[in-house]
This record gives structure tokens, sequence and C-alpha cells, in this order.
């Protein structure tokens, strides 16, 4: 018979076993990513040379731009130099800017960070809140109105009301810059007015999602027994809610706030095109239209192992939060 | 959300194979699928008639006729360059209805053969799945983002790169939903009495997948007209003089202030659609199966 | 014997929201549960034993229930229109309840001894590791093995007998008077059935408390009830002593409710059962819910409903005498 603090040392090793055994499954997909933003440029039609340096450059520029990318190298080889470059922390430089990729991406993610983070820090109190609500007193019309602001979160465009809230908030009513990012270093509060609107609508958009899933995940839980069994011990309502049904709907929870750091990434580009931050998501966009390809593949690569990521620490914030996981 | 549809993804695949004489009467009596109705319904007749509900060319500059504000000549007044709005959003409903259709189609088609694929054939599922996993590691804006821009800002390449972003979600709800199937008795049933692999896919799992996944395309409808537009906007998709939603609002932009109307009628067009279609595949959830909405 | 129960259900109606309106499900209940007794509830499914129990600590779902009439009277205090508060104090506290399906029943994020730490702090001042303490006492006092290690498990690694014992000790965990057991075997193996009836006896010996138990077997409800309410389509239509009832049952629902129950003594026959099938409760039946199907009704039956007739000692029966004359007459 074991002792107690054998069976929890052992009960601690399954889980680091769990965790770096999802670790590994990651690499594949990491592998592909690199591959696929590889391949970016070779699937789009035309010589990926011409792209780049335009339709209407001259012979001699489109081969330097060849050279230059190594474009004139048989594909395996371009491929391998590729890995071999991704793997000594080398993710290609800027055509334009005169960077690297990393240190473009570097200086730019204070900005799309700061959205990130105040966007996420809104939605998920707010988020959560609301889907709880809208579980407990479903069918009422606290329900609807929850409901009906998540469908209308995922109607309305997100640039059309950032310009409105700008004309809004910056044009009529003055209170925030209309454009322009300061950083957090000259103060806080002037970092806090040139994010806050941007975060708040990029949340906007963000909490309906969350409290559709909130909602739908209480709603499963509440229905469940062991809610009923909370209750006849006594319990009070806010206990049996905040305690036993939250607690279970953590897991989808959990998911959801995954999923809704990638599209809060997504989101952030199109919101920092309409707020001129000079943020990761503006110079993709930038990228893209001055046919910065290594610029793009690099920083592509980047969201993508971000994305996996993400995806890893919610996997193993799973088998934290559901014990059933654990011991299988 | 100018970004894909997740959410559906997180829901779990639906079974009950549509009775549709019962399921279309129950669709008329749910208030939300009736309003989405008669608002995409409205919105494709305006864009199919268009010609006939304006006599306007939407490409018609009339420097004369600049920023007039909404009246009873021009009902959503003009822009800077005198088009007359009403009539620009009437063609950019062209544009934007048939994006959504095109995209929701062809994915879908695309993700039903790759994920009936993987689920019937072992051997192909891992490496699919793998790569549906990397694709969708990137934000679905930028993929679609680099592709258009890529292709040339016009509309067939917008269809293309929403396509290709939101096939993986497609796959994956095929996938699942075909996995369930392949497991049911009557499919064991049909394998075990020597059926071809072929005649199993077309005759028991295609026919179950198909509740999820028509679900699924109204969603993504959705989200297809939000990110034309979003593309757009930023100028990878449509271009002028050529109207889509999301350019007038690029274009309106600079002239917020004076001109509001130009950006206020375009935004409501989207909005509108965008939310026919989310209340139709709201509805269409709920009829076909209510599992996946999560417990009411 | 004249003393107060220590619960009295009087003419509870409970009603459910459907799309068309509300329905009845269960109408003019009156039970009565004295202290140290021990009463078993026995019907089919859509009996309304379930909802009847449910009731008494208002478990129901409050937004498709509501409960138009009748009062449940415990110590003097009605229930029904008790305070939120009040009702907290007294569930787990002086009256319990246990439920079917122990897995479900069970949070399956928290380890058992924080389940049942959780219902002692509710209801006395303790600390956490006193609590903690306790709970290992009443995980032995249900007879759990290893009970020190055990405390620690997730829900999910214990067997379904075990679950049940933990749901047991959860519930015992503050001495409640009255324990109500919702079909607390039908989940379980019948030898796991077996030992959990019996631990139910010695705990209300040592505790002294009431139990109300409800099931839909008549073998459970013979081995461990003291006296036995029989329960129909949402109404009482028989309260007896439990040997008096087995012996002697007199509703025509009853008789045919025992007469299906296939012996092991006397001739193999083919099994008997009653005709037609239970009302839903949507379906209005102005007189008795059971004449539709009762070999004996008579005219009046369909049309009011049955007059409560005492037919023996604490013996009552929901039907009137002209039909129970009928039914003695063929045993």
């Amino acid at each position: 018979m074991r002792s107690e603090n054998q069976r929890r040392l052992s009960g601690e090793l399954a889980l680091l076993r769990i965790i770096a055994f999802k670790f590994l499954q990651a690499v594949p997909v990491i592998l592909i990513i690199s591959i696929l933003a590889f391949l970016l440029l070779s699937l789009l039609p035309g010589d990926p040379a011409i792209i780049i340096a335009g339709e209407q450059a001259s012979p001699e520029a489109v081969e330097h731009v060849r050279q230059q990318l190594g474009l004139d190298r048989p594909f395996l080889q371009q491929l391998a130099i590729w890995l071999l470059n991704l793997a000594q922390g080398n993710f290609g430089s800027s055509l334009i800017l005169n960077q690297s990729v990393l240190s473009a991406v570097g200086e730019r993610l204070p900005v799309t960070l700061s959205l990130a983070a105040l966007s996420i820090a809104v939605t998920i109190p707010v988020g959560v809140f609301l889907g709880s609500l809208a579980a407990y007193y479903r069918q009422s019309w606290i329900d609807a109105g929850v409901m009906t602001f998540a469908l209308l979160g995922v109607s309305i465009p997100a640039f059309w009301i950032a310009i409105l809230g700008i004309i809004l908030f910056s044009v009529h009513l003055g209170w925030v810059p209309s454009s322009g990012f300061t950083p957090i270093s000259q103060g806080v509060g002037p970092w806090l007015s040139s994010v806050i609107l941007p975060a708040l609508i990029l949340s906007l958009f963000q909490i309906g999602f969350l409290a559709r899933m909130t909602r739908s995940a209480m709603l499963d839980v509440m229905g469940q027994d062991f809610i009923r069994t909370a209750r006849a011990k006594g319990l009070s309502e806010w206990r049996t809610v905040s305690k036993h049904a939250l607690r279970n709907a953590l897991i989808l929870i959990i998911t959801a706030t995954g999923i809704l750091l990638s599209t809060a990434i997504g989101g952030s580009v199109v919101i920092e095109q309409v707020f001129a931050l000079p943020g990761i998501g503006r110079m993709v966009v930038q990228a893209i239209l001055a046919r910065d390809y290594p610029l793009v593949q690099g920083t592509m690569l980047i969201f993508g192992f971000t994305f996996v990521l993400i995806n890893l620490i919610v996997d193993v914030l799973y088998t934290l939060a559901d014990p059933r996981v654990r011991h299988d | 959300m100018t970004d894909i549809g997740l959410e559906a993804i997180v829901s779990t695949a639906g079974l009950a194979p549509p009775r549709r004489g019962r399921s279309i009467r129950r669709l008329f009596r749910h208030r939300s699928f009736v309003i989405g109705f008669v608002i995409i319904v409205v919105l494709a007749l305006a864009a199919i008639f268009a010609p006939l509900l304006t006599p306007l060319d939407p490409s018609a500059m009339k420097v004369r006729f600049r920023f007039r504000s909404p009246a009873s000549d021009f009902i959503f007044g003009t822009d800077m360059f005198g088009r007359d709005i009403f009539t620009r959003v009437l063609y950019g409903a062209r544009v934007s209805l048939f994006v959504g259709l095109a995209v929701s189609v062809i994915s879908g088609f695309c993700g039903a053969v790759l994920g009936v694929v993987a689920a019937q054939f072992r051997k192909l599922d891992a490496p699919i799945m793998r790569l549906m996993d990397a694709l969708m590691s990137f934000p679905a804006i930028l993929l679609a983002l680099g592709i258009a821009a890529a292709l040339g800002p016009r509309v067939s390449s917008v269809i293309a790169a929403l396509t290709v972003a939101y096939v993986p979600a497609g796959v994956r709800i095929v996938r699942a939903a075909a996995l369930v199937v392949r497991e049911l008795d009557y499919v064991q049933a049909a394998r075990l009495s020597g059926a071809s692999a072929l005649r199993i896919i077309v005759r028991h799992i295609l026919p179950n997948c198909f509740s999820p996944l028509l679900v699924h395309l109204t969603f993504i409808f959705a989200y297809a007209i939000l990110a034309e537009a979003a593309l757009s906007f930023l100028g990878v998709g449509v271009q002028p003089p050529l109207a889509s939603w999301g350019n007038i609002i690029a274009e309106g932009r600079d002239y917020a202030t004076e001109a509001w109307w130009v950006m206020l009628f375009p935004g409501i067009a989207i909005s509108l659609a965008a939310l026919g279609m989310n209340l139709l595949g709201d509805a269409l959830r709920d009829v076909l199966d209510p599992r996946l909405k999560g417990g009411d | 014997m004249a003393a107060a129960p220590l619960l009295a259900i009087r003419d509870l109606t409970v009603q459910f929201r459907v799309d068309a309106g509300w329905v009845t499900a269960v109408e003019g209940v009156s039970i009565d549960i004295g202290e140290g007794d021990c009463v078993g509830v026995v019907g089919e499914s859509g009996s309304g034993k379930s909802v009847t129990a449910l009731s008494i600590l208002r478990l129901h779902d409050r937004a498709t229930t509501r409960i138009p009439n009748g009062s449940i009277v415990f110590k003097g205090q009605d229930l029904l229109k008790s305070s939120k508060r009040s009702l907290r104090g007294i569930r787990g506290g002086e009256i319990a309840m246990i439920f079917q399906d122990p897995m479900s029943s069970l949070n399956p994020v928290l380890t058992v001894s924080e389940q049942i730490s959780e219902t002692i702090q509710q209801h006395q001042k303790m600390s956490g590791t006193a609590a903690r303490q306790r709970a290992v006492e009443l995980l032995d006092l249900v007879r759990i093995p290893d009970a020190r290690r055990r405390a620690d498990d997730y829900p999910h690694r214990l067997s379904g007998g075990m679950r049940q014992r933990v749901m047991v000790a959860m519930a015992i965990a503050c001495r409640p008077r009255l324990l109500i057991a919702d079909e607390p075997t039908t989940a379980l193996d019948v030898t796991i059935q077996a030992q959990i009836l019996e631990l139910l006896r010695e705990l209300r010996q040592e505790l002294g408390m009431s139990v109300m138990l409800i099931s839909h077997d008549l073998g459970v409800i013979a081995e461990f009830a003291q006296s036995v309410v029989v329960m129909y389509a949402g109404r009482v239509v028989e309260q007896a002593p439990v040997a008096q009832l087995f012996r002697r049952p007199v509703h025509p629902y009853t008789v045919g409710l025992m007469a299906a129950v296939p012996k092991l003594d006397g001739d193999a026959t083919r099994l008997s059962a009653i005709p037609g099938r239970i009302p839903g409760p949507q379906e209005d039946i102005p007189g008795c819910r059971f004449a539709p199907r009762c070999g004996f009704a008579l005219n009046s039956c369909l049309q009011a409903p049955p007059p409560t007739e005492l037919v023996g000692e604490l013996h009552t029966v929901r039907c009137p005498p002209q039909v129970l004359a009928l039914g003695d007459v063929n045993g």
C-alpha cells in the first residue's frame, strides 16, 4: 500500500507524461505549417520572382529578386534551406523594411499584444458572466438579450463599427485619439487611451461568441444531476453555480478561449488597419499589398506556431481542469 | 466578427436524417427562420432584379450630383463621384451574395469529399487531418488575404481564398459525422453484405452528414459575406468602380463626417445579410438537430 | 400514535409547463411520515413518485414547475411556503435526499471528501481539516474500505455501489431527521442492492431517522418498508402497512401489480399483465385515473374522482365501496 506522498508523485508524473506526449504530437503539425508557409509562394500561379518584383519590373530586376531569394535553386534545396534556417531561428528578411522578420515582428509585438491582452481581459469576464446569466435565467428576457447581442456580434462587420466608433468617440466626443499608438513607456494614461477603443471594439465582437459558448456549456452542466445534489445539500444558488456548475463548464470555456485567442489575432488585423495602429496585423496587410513575400511568409509562420502553442496550452489546461482525463 | 465561424467546429455532429416535409413545416413555424428567410429572399431578389429596381448605372459618375444626401431622387444619397449609393448597394448585393453562395457550395463540396474520404479510408485520415489542422493554424483572414492578394484583386480570387480558408472546418464536420455514421448498425450490415465502399458512402454516409453540413454552410455563407466585405475594404477584394459593400465603405470612410450615408447603408446591408443567414442557420440547427445547440 | 407526523404531505398538486400550457403531474397526494418510520412509495414510471419526493425539498426546476395546491409540513413548518434561506438550512441538514444514479449525482471534478465536507461545512461551523476528518469517519460508517485513501478519489474511480455509499455518507453527514431515497438501488446490481438496503436499515436504527424509500421494485419495498404508499398516474391509490398490503391488496391496481410479479412457488402460468397503459399527465380523465384499465370499473368511476375509504387499520384506498365489494369477491 503506497503512502499518500507516493500516490501524489505518481499522479504528477502521469500528468507530465501526458503533457510531454501532447508536445510531441504538435511536432508534425509544426513541420507541416513550416512547409506550407514555404509553399505559399510556389502555390501561387505564375513565377514567384515576377510576382514579387511586380509585373512591370525589368528582366534584370526579376533576375535580381530571383537570386536574392534563392529561387533559382532546385526546389528541394530551397525547402531544405528554408527548414534549416527556421531551425536556427532565421525566419527570413523583409525586402522592404530592411530587417529580419523576427525583428520586424518584435518591434510591433507590443502593439498587437496590448490590443489582444486588453481585449481578452475584457472579453473573458464579461463573456463568461453574460453567458452564465443567460443560462441561469434561460428563456427569460435576459437570455434573449444576451443571445441577440451575440447574434449581432457575428453579423455586424467589425471594421464598420470600428469606423463608426472612431467617428463617435474620437471625432465627435474627442475622448480618445483616432489613430496611432502610444507605448506604455510614455505613461499608462496615454497608452490606455490609444488602445482602449480598438480593444473594446475587438471585445465587443468576441463577447458574443464567448457568451454563447458559456451559455451552452452552462446549460449542459446545469441540467446534470449533481447540480440537483448540490442544491439538495443546502448550498446557496451562488455557490451551486460558481463552485459546481462553472467548474464543470470550465472545460468548454477553455476551448472557447483558445479559439478566441486565434480570432483575436485575425480580428486585430482589420482593427489595426482601421485605427492605424503599427501592429503585426497592419504590417502583414501592408506587406501583402507591397508584395514583400518573405515578410509575409515569416509572419504567417509565426502566427501558425503561436496558434499551435495556444492549442497546446489549452490542451494542457484541459488535463488540469478535468480529473477524468488524467488517469486514462 | 470578420473571421472564420469556428463556433460551428466546436459543435458535434448531428445524425438524424431530416424528414423533409415535417422539417420544412417546423422551420416555418420558427420565428427566427421566417425573419432570416424574408431578409435573404428580399436581398436576393433585390440583387437579381437590380437593373429593374434602379435605372442608374452603379459606376456612372455624375460630378454634378456629388454628395447629395438621401432624398427622393437618390434614396441612399450619392458619393464623392456622384454615383448613386442605392444603386451601388444593390449591385454590391450581387457580389456579396454570389461570393457567399459560391464559397459555401464549393467549400462544402470539397469539405464533404475530404471529410468522407478521411473517415472511410483510415490510411488517408491522419495526413488529411494534419493538413487541415495546419491550415487552420493560420488566421483565416490572413490566409484569405494572402491568397487573394497573390491572385489579384477580383471576385474569383476572393472566392478561391475564402474557400481555402473554410474548407478545413467543413472537413472536420463531415468527418465527425461520417465517423459516427459508419459505426451505426445498418452501415455495418451493409458492409457485411458486401456493398462496395462507394455505394456505402453515397447511399448511407453522405445523407447522414447532410444536416450538420447544411447548418455549417449557412454559417459559412454569413462569414463569407463578412470576410468578402473586409477583404474589399482592405483593398484586396473587389476593386472600384465595381461595387462591393466593403469597398463602398472604404471609399466613404474619408468623407465620413460630410457624407455619412455613403458608409452607413452598405454597412447596414452587410449586417442584414449576415444576420439573415445566421438566423437561418440557427433555425436549421434547431430543427435538424437540437443537440447541436447544446441543451435548452 | 397520535403524535404529529414528522412530515405531513397534504393534498399536494404539482404541475409542469408544456408548450400548450400546464399539465398536472401529481394531484391530491397526501402522505404522512412519522418519527422513525420507514415509508415506501411504490409505483411504475410516470406514477409521480419522484415528482412528489422532489417537491418536499422543492428541487424542481423553477421555470417549468409550479405547485398550485397543497402543503408539506415538516416539524410544524410548511416547506412549500418557507423562505429560500430557511429551506436551505433544512436541505442536507434536517432532510436529506439521495438519488437514483450515483455517477451523475456526484460532481466529477471534485473529490469525494470535498463533496462530503461541503455538506458538513454548509450546516456546521467546522474547519476544513475537521470536516475532512469527519468525512473520512462517515465513509467508514458507510462501510467503504480504506476510507482515508478513498476520500481523495474522484467519483469516476469508484464502483457504482461505492458511489452510492458516498451519496449516503453525504446525506447522513448532518444527522438528518428524514432521508428521502429516490430509487437508490435501481441503477445497481442485485447483490449491491441488498448491501445498500442493509446499510440503510442499519443507519436508520443507529441514527433513529425516518426514511422515505421510493422504488418501482416491489421486492425492495417488501423487504425494506414498514408502510407502503401505492401511486398510480399521479395519484395515491392505496396506503397500508407492508404486511397488510402484500397479504391483502385491495385497490384493483395494486391487485394487478401483485399479480404481475412472477412467483417461484405455485403453478407456472403465463405472466399476468394489466391491460392498457398508464395515462400521461396531459390526458385529462375526470374520474379515477385507473378506471379505463380497471376490470371492475363502474360508469361513475369515469366521472367522479374516487373517495378515500378506510378498509383496515391504517389501510386506506381510493376506490368506491361498490367497486371494492366487487374486487373482494374475486380475491
